[in-house]
Order: structure tokens, then C-alpha cells, then sequence
């Protein structure tokens, strides 16, 4: 009988819209009670001026092991999820090989364990080699662990291969997580089709191209009652769309990132690869769409669409270079300089994105809460601490961001995954 | 402001840039100096004065990472007129071939005692990028479909020669503006200099939101053809048409080709300009490249006074120039 007390932190709990000053304690590994003055525990943690909430879940992480460990490793990634206060992160497929059997899903899970950090949930190909082509293994990979099935950040050209997908998965009552890009649109393409594009001579990625998916994905999870999440999604349209398509029923979600939330196109004008991602940097008008979607519930979850590069992938022609930015270990910052401190969302909705968001997303009822009985999955943070991004003490092997440098405030102060802290600032 | 009510020697002083990478954010004034520099540096040839020693000790660079004929040649020979000693360097053939990142390449260029830097690279922004990892001076010599400022440069001398000056023009720019690195330096240093520019091409070659820029869009070379003072024929790749930019290079032609017919409808006195190297047929007619309203070789001649004007002025612009 071990137990933990969290003491005297301000208690998020978004699953049942909890918010006030009081102890968590914590016995073998489980939410046990929440409370005022609960006494002594084995472990005591002070939470004093923190938040005290369930812990982060990011439903899709580049975890880039098997394959690319010059990247990123399963215990380097882990490590830096467990620094942004994340305690479950979902891995994206796009290894090598890509995931798309179950011995590969396998790996996943058991690289997790030897890594010792956070929790890992492998994420599926929907097609074999992430070729678009053929069905990978989708009911072995659920099997081994799979909680989703993915192209990663290869679109599915074919139609049909998606419609089969969606019926299929549904067996195994599994979403598909869709980059919603339409390929004949963005190919070659490097930044957003606009102003900029045309005055930097950048190839562009007109916001159609999301838009023309968005569409094609939504009228196929209504044909086929399949569940469809759009991940990364940048465009006022895609928003609009989405918020209809819920209206109507269809079983759809969505994520966004917080670089999309804080930069836009006109950032461009460094020419410097840490802002090229996909989909690319936005206009003001469709960063204003998607903060609203955030704020009427539009928009499911927040992930930081991690994409780890070594240096010397980034360092190139901007053309040449690799899509995505490292983003686990400055994700809370960045949400909480956009929406929490220009007052758009509430803590408590900011970490609804974080926590209850994506397990609903993923269908899991077990997790991104703080009640009674589940596993204490537990992340306190300081809202009010202030802190200078440094790229050089990441957990993360890569360095790839372009908020080196930036002052903001909210820090991860300590991390628990079942009832053991994993992760905790020591103050110097 | 006006540079003409400046003391002779004062503009010199202020051009203080180590790095020409565009002709964006340059002021009239700095615009002006560059061409005055180079009007000077034409003079002094036609008197005689084949060789001068402004950069006598200099080493220049001369980084194409994309073939090039014309600007290399003029670049090459614009640094020796003014004695420096140039190391040149072409992609093919090269280290690149053997995976050496274009960065390397360079600083490996550098590492011989290169202070100025001329770069020419396939992708937009790569000659800025090179500015974070080199001490030398970087000329941007084109630099995918971003700019290619002293084309730019060479192309508002040539108007200024033949019409005295640059505001009050109205230029039209015609074909592919969208792929065209030479267009957007045109369009920075006219509208800067105060001329009204018109962009003119099919829908499909005209990138979006172009107007913001500054200039008027034209779909029609027979609409603006009697309202321009100067005509400026920008190549257009046969390899576009595959990516169904346009039908044909027949229809093009029909549309945007100059012919004899459209100079007959033009003004008695416009100046007909084309960067090179010209498709005769497709952006214009033999007649017309070798009319009397033509100004495609004095093009190719001024390049030469422009890029020493560059070379010379950056040199001067150096914290440490004159110490060594």
C-alpha cells in the first residue's frame, strides 16, 4: 500500500468540470480521493500556486523509432513528452519499417516499457508501407496494441481505399486519423499559397487543398458510419466544415497545433526551415478560425504534432528540408500565451484539449480524468512561472523549433503515471 | 531625399548594406546610388578606362549551384574589369555531387579568402541563408523564383539610359510572373522608383494576390500594349506547359507573343526588353528581338556596369574593406 499526497494545488479535473483548491491523494497507483487537508501519505508533493490536472495525452507523436533514431529514440521522445506534461502520447507509423503489422506494433509497446517514461499507444498504417494502396494488417494491429490506424502525413489519394478503411476499422471500433492534404495541390509546396508565398517566391499550398479532404473525409465517415480525425487542421474551412459535420452526427473530430495558434505566414520571411510545417503556417484570418473552434468546441484537442529532424536534415535548402517542428516540451506555453492569457479559454477548457479531448478522440474513458478509480495519471503545473525556451536542454535529440528563445510562462513542474512521479523540476 | 540634390560624394556613403539579396526594402535612394555607380563605371569604359582597381586585392566568389551563361560571365567579368582575383564554382561535377551540402560548398569557397560572395541557387531564400553561415558578402545572382536583383537592376538602368528616368514609366512585365525571380525584382525597384507596373500573363502564371505588390494584372498583351512605354518579355519555359499552365506554346504565342503587329500598335517610342535567353517565335518574334525598338544587347551590356557597380559598392560597405 504505497500512497501520494498532492497537496494544496488548484484541482482541474475537465471529465466532470472540477476546479477548485485541494489534495489528490493517490494509493497503489489509482485516484483514491480529492479533498480538502487529507492528511499523510508515503510521498508528499507540494502543488502549493500549481495546477493540479490529469495528464496530457497527445494523439499523435513523431516518435521516428524504428529507423530514425538520428531523430528521435522511444526514450528520448518519452522523456520529452513526460518534460510537456504529457503521460500518454500516441506514435505515429512513419517509421522504418512502418507499423503496419503487428510485430511491429509490438516494438512500440515494448521500446515504451525498456524506455520507462511515459505511455506509448503505437498508431497503425491504414495501408501497407503507408503506400496508399493496399490495407495493412488493420484488425492485427489492433490486436497488438494499435489505438488508431494512420497514413501519418501521407495523404490517402485514393478515395475508395479510404471509404474501405473506415468500414473496416469500424470492426474494431478504431478511428482513422486523416492529414487531410490534397496531393496534386500541395506537391512541392512549402509554405501557404498567399501574399507571402508570391512575394518570397515560395511554392504555395493553397488552403483548398485542406478543404477539398476535409470534405471528401467528412462525406465518407457519413457513408460509412466510420469514426474520422482530422489531425493538424489550419483553415477557417476545414473548421466550418467540421462544425457542421458534428452538427449533423457524423463521427468526426479534430486537433490543432499550437504553432498554428501562434504563427502565420508572414513568419516566412526568415527563410528559416523551423517554420516550414505541414500543413503550412497560416494567415491571422484562418489562425482567428481555428481559436474559435477551439473556444465552441469545434476543435477536440490540441496536439503539438511533434516532428523531431536532426540538424543536419533542417540545415538545407528551405525546399529540400523536411516538414515539422519538435513541439512536446513547448506546447503548454504556447496554449497558454494564445488562449489562456488573452482570455479565449479558461484553464480548466485549455486543458479539456489536453486531457478529456484526445481520450475521447481515442474512446478511452479511463484516462484523461481524475476520478476515483483510475489509474493517477497526474501533471501539475505552474501557470505563473516563467521560463526562456533553451533548444539545447530539450529531452528531445532534435532541435528543430522556432521558439528558441522565447520567453513564456506555465511549466510543468512534475509528472505521475500511476501514482509514481516519472518527471519533476528540481528548483535551484 | 531626391539623390540628385545630394552632394556628388555624399550617396556613396549611403549605401552600407553587406549583402544585395533583393531589391525589396531598397530605398530610390539606395537604388539610385547603384545606378549612378554603374552609370560612372559605363563612362569610364567608353573613355577608355577598360580596367580599373576598385576591388585590387579582392577575391570574389562566383557559387552557382544552377547553370547559368549570361549572369556568371558577367558576373566573372565584371570582378576582373575591377581586378580582383574570382574562384568559380559550377554544381556540376562538383562535391555537391558527392553529398556536400550547398553550405559547405560555400564556406569551403570562403576558406580561400572569398570576401564577396555571388549566388546563384535553384531555391528561393537560399543566398540568405548562406548570410548566416558566411563573414563574406553575398550578392544574390537569382535565386529561384525570389529575385534576382541585379537583373532587376540591369533592366531600370537600360530604361533609365534610353528615357532619362524611371517615375511616370508605365512597364509591363509579360509571361510567366509566377516562376519569374526577374519579375519580382522589376516590380520592387520600378514601383520604388515610382513607375506604374502591369503584370501581364495568363491566370494561371500570375501568382496569387500579386496586386499587393503594387501592381495592376492584365490578362490581355493586346489591351496594354498601346498604353506602355516599355515591354518586358520574360522567358517562358516549355516544360511549364506539361504542368498545364498553358495549352500550348502555339496559343501562348498568339496571346502573349510581341509581334510586329503589336509594336505597330505600340507607342512610337517603346522600349522593348527581354531577359534571356530568348525563345525567338514564342516571347517574341525575330523582327521584333532585332527591331530598333529592341534594347535586348544594351541589356546585356549594361549587366556588366551594374554587377562592378554591386561588386565595388559591397566592397565598400565592408567594416574591415581597405584594411588589407
Amino acid at each position: 500500500m504505497s500512497s501520494l499526497l498532492i497537496r494544496g494545488g488548484r484541482v482541474i479535473d475537465a471529465s466532470r468540470e472540477l476546479d477548485r483548491v485541494g489534495d489528490v491523494i493517490v494509493r497503489d497507483g489509482r485516484i483514491a480521493e480529492i479533498g480538502s487537508n487529507l492528511g499523510q501519505a508515503d510521498e508528499v508533493l507540494d502543488a502549493t500556486n500549481c495546477i493540479v490536472c490529469a495528464g496530457f495525452i497527445d494523439t499523435h507523436v513523431g516518435v521516428r523509432d524504428p529507423g530514425f533514431e538520428e531523430d528521435e529514440t522511444t526514450a528520448t521522445a518519452t522523456a520529452a513528452a513526460l518534460a510537456g506534461g504529457f503521460t500518454r502520447i500516441a506514435a505515429l507509423p512513419d517509421t522504418l519499417p512502418v507499423v503496419d503489422n503487428a510485430a511491429a506494433a509490438e516494438y512500440v509497446v515494448l521500446q515504451a516499457k525498456r524506455a520507462g517514461n511515459c505511455r506509448v499507444y503505437p498508431l497503425g498504417a491504414v495501408t501497407r508501407n503507408h503506400a496508399g494502396e493496399e490495407l495493412a494488417d488493420l484488425g492485427q494491429l489492433a490486436r497488438s496494441g494499435a489505438v488508431a490506424f494512420t497514413d501519418s502525413t501521407f495523404p490517402i489519394a485514393s478515395a475508395e481505399i479510404m471509404r474501405r478503411a473506415l468500414e473496416y476499422a469500424r470492426m474494431f471500433d478504431r478511428p482513422i486519423f486523416v492529414h487531410p492534404q490534397d496531393p496534386t495541390l500541395t506537391a512541392s509546396g512549402v509554405m501557404h499559397e498567399g501574399y507571402y508565398s508570391t512575394a518570397l517566391g515560395l511554392r504555395g499550398m493553397p488552403a483548398a487543398a485542406e478543404e477539398i479532404m476535409v470534405s471528401r473525409d467528412i462525406a465518407l465517415a457519413e457513408l460509412t458510419g466510420g469514426r474520422i480525425h482530422l489531425m493538424s487542421i489550419s483553415t477557417q474551412g476545414a473548421v466550418e466544415q467540421v462544425r457542421r459535420a458534428k452538427q449533423r452526427g457524423i463521427k468526426v473530430t479534430c486537433d490543432v497545433t499550437p504553432h498554428h495558434l501562434v504563427l502565420t505566414d508572414a513568419d516566412m520571411q526568415k527563410y528559416d526551415a523551423n517554420y516550414k510545417v505541414r500543413p503550412p503556417l497560416r494567415t491571422e484570418e484562418h489562425v482567428r478560425a481555428l481559436i474559435d473552434g477551439l473556444v465552441d468546441g469545434t476543435v477536440d484537442a490540441i496536439s503539438a504534432d511533434h516532428q523531431p529532424w536532426a540538424s543536419e536534415k533542417k540545415d538545407r535548402e528551405l525546399d529540400q528540408v523536411p516538414f515539422g517542428i519538435v513541439g512536446l516540451e513547448t506546447l503548454l506555453p504556447l496554449c497558454a500565451k494564445t488562449l489562456v492569457e488573452p482570455g479565449r479559454l479558461s484553464w480548466l477548457q485549455l486543458i479539456s484539449k489536453l486531457t478529456t479531448g484526445p481520450a475521447r478522440i481515442l474512446g478511452w474513458t479511463e484516462a484523461g480524468t481524475l476520478t476515483t478509480g483510475v489509474s493517477a495519471d497526474v501533471t501539475v503545473i505552474d501557470p505563473t512561472a516563467s521560463w526562456t525556451v533553451d533548444p539545447a536542454k530539450f529531452r528531445s535529440k532534435s532541435r528543430n523549433t522556432p521558439f528558441g528563445g522565447w520567453t513564456m510562462q506555465g511549466q510543468v513542474k512534475a509528472v505521475v503515471i500511476g501514482g509514481e512521479i516519472r518527471f519533476r523540476v528540481t528548483e535551484v | 531625399m531626391s539623390p540628385s540634390a545630394s552632394p556628388s560624394a555624399a550617396p556613396t556613403a549611403l549605401w552600407n548594406r553587406p549583402h544585395l539579396l533583393g531589391l525589396q526594402g531598397l530605398s530610390a535612394a539606395e537604388l539610385t546610388i547603384i545606378l549612378d555607380r554603374a552609370a560612372e563605371f559605363k563612362r569610364l569604359h567608353a573613355a577608355g578606362q577598360t580596367k580599373l582597381d576598385h576591388l585590387k586585392g579582392v577575391t570574389v566568389g562566383n557559387l552557382f549551384f544552377e547553370p547559368s551563361t549570361r549572369t556568371k560571365t558577367s558576373f566573372s567579368l565584371a570582378a576582373k574589369r575591377l581586378s580582383a582575383d574570382t574562384v568559380d564554382f559550377t554544381a556540376s561535377g562538383s562535391s555537391l555531387s558527392k553529398g556536400e551540402t550547398f553550405i559547405d560548398t560555400a564556406r569551403n569557397i570562403e576558406a580561400m579568402g572569398v570576401t564577396q560572395m555571388v549566388v546563384r541557387h535553384s531555391t528561393s531564400g537560399a543566398p540568405y541563408h548562406l548570410t548566416k553561415h558566411l563573414k563574406a558578402g553575398v550578392i544574390n545572382a537569382g535565386d529561384g523564383t525570389h529575385e534576382h536583383p541585379t537583373q532587376g537592376l540591369l533592366d531600370i538602368f537600360t530604361i533609365r539610359e534610353h528615357r532619362g528616368q524611371i517615375a511616370g514609366l508605365t512597364v509591363a512585365l509579360v509571361g510567366d510572373i509566377l516562376h519569374s525571380r526577374v519579375a519580382r525584382s522589376n516590380i520592387w525597384g520600378l514601383t520604388t522608383l515610382g513607375a506604374k507596373v502591369i503584370v501581364c500573363g495568363p491566370a494561371t502564371l500570375i501568382p496569387p494576390e500579386i496586386e499587393r505588390l503594387g501592381v495592376e494584372i492584365s490578362h490581355s498583351l493586346d489591351a496594354i500594349v498601346p498604353r506602355t512605354d516599355v515591354i518586358n518579355l520574360l522567358r517562358i519555359q516549355a516544360e511549364r506547359q506539361r504542368s498545364a499552365f498553358f495549352p500550348s506554346i502555339y496559343e501562348y504565342a498568339h496571346f502573349f507573343g510581341m509581334n510586329g503587329n503589336r509594336v505597330q500598335r505600340a507607342r512610337k517610342d517603346v522600349l522593348i526588353l527581354a531577359p534571356g535567353p530568348i525563345n525567338r517565335g514564342v516571347e517574341l518574334t525575330p523582327d521584333v528581338a532585332d527591331g530598333d525598338r529592341s534594347v535586348i544587347l544594351d541589356q546585356v551590356t549594361n549587366g556588366l556596369f551594374i554587377r562592378m557597380a554591386c561588386l565595388s559598392l559591397l566592397h565598400e560597405a565592408r567594416p574591415v574593406s581597405g584594411q588589407h
